[in-house]
């Protein structure tokens, strides 16, 4: 019994130290994040897309952005699946919230 | 009978703090992540009622003929860089190094400041220019989603100001960091939304 709990004991201290210890290279998504905003608001200012283009390719590197930010920054790649699946249910509800508000305008009415 | 007494108290007292908790993350952290949650559909619900509206009006000014876009490019820019020193903080006060900490943790602080005082000056220019939330639709959903967020920057502002305030008393130390860990959280959070607005409010 007594073993049993050093062993678990052990076991959190080596999980705490790994999640401790590695650390992602932040200089290199800190250059990433610059590079995808100077071509965020570079691609808006001097190129005219068609519209829906234009806002695919923007909302598609918002993501990209924030996708970093979240995992690297907020180390949510290195964190337990339980957080993970907290923050997941949340986006869908904000999804879900959107699409909703989307809808209205978007679908044809009858 | 004082034994049994003893027992029972034992028995219905809180957990003591250092007890690991049940989910493997720590109290402080998983609170902060669900009230981020809660932030996450505060923001939805500003970002989401954006959308519809624009996509709902048949005519919508371009931001760029309102807006300074290079100037809050410049701001997005001084909060990504905040993110980046945050995050640094806490990699040094997790080696252990304090001196790091404290200065990461003021270059934060400086980085937030700066990215408010930008945004004030931008919104004396827009209403000296006679751009305010009365003037039109879009005037009103651009003052209320990135005030809020300016709120937010504020707030976080003011939370770094106490942590880089309790680091330089010597609160934090390798093993007991969660203070920052938390404050961090926080704060990338707000840059993570200063993102996504900055993409859909600007540059549409």
């Amino acid at each position: 019994m007594i073993q049993d709990d050093e062993a678990a004991r052990e076991a959190r201290v080596e999980d705490e130290e790994r999640r401790v210890h590695r650390h992602p290279n932040y200089m290199a998504i800190f250059w990433w994040l610059f590079g995808l905003t100077a071509g965020e608001v570079s691609y808006s200012v001097f190129t005219h897309p068609p519209r829906a283009v234009l806002m695919s390719v923007l909302v598609g590197l918002a993501i990209v952005k924030a996708t970093l930010v979240a995992l690297f920054f907020m180390h949510l790649k290195f964190e337990k699946k339980t957080l993970g699946i907290i923050v997941a249910s949340t986006l869908l509800l904000g999804v879900i919230l959107v699409s909703v508000g989307m809808a209205e305008k978007l679908l044809p009415r009858p | 009978m004082n034994h049994t007494a003893a027992a029972t108290f034992s028995e219905l007292a809180p957990p003591a703090h250092h007890e690991e908790p049940v989910t493997g993350i720590p109290h402080d952290k998983l609170g902060m992540w669900v009230f981020l949650c809660s932030e996450v559909m505060f923001f939805t619900g500003l970002i989401g009622s954006y959308i519809v509206l624009r996509f709902a009006s048949p005519s919508w000014p371009h931001p760029g003929s309102t807006l300074n876009i290079w100037l809050t490019a410049g701001n997005t820019f001084l909060l990504i860089c905040s993110s980046v020193t945050m995050v640094q903080a806490l990699a040094a006060i997790q080696r252990g190094d304090t001196r790091k900490m404290k200065l990461f943790l003021c270059l934060t602080l400086l980085f937030g400041a700066s990215f408010l005082s930008v945004q004030v000056v931008e919104y004396w220019k827009l209403l000296h220019e006679g751009f305010n939330p009365h003037v039109s639709l879009f005037g009103s959903v651009f003052f209320t989603t990135t005030g809020f967020h300016g709120f937010h920057v504020f707030c976080g502002v003011v939370c770094m100001a106490f942590v880089t305030g309790k680091a330089f008393l010597g609160k934090y130390t390798q093993a007991h960091h969660q203070g920052i860990e938390t404050i961090g959280l926080y704060w990338h959070f707000v840059d993570l939304v200063w993102i996504v607005l900055f993409t859909i409010i600007y540059l549409f």
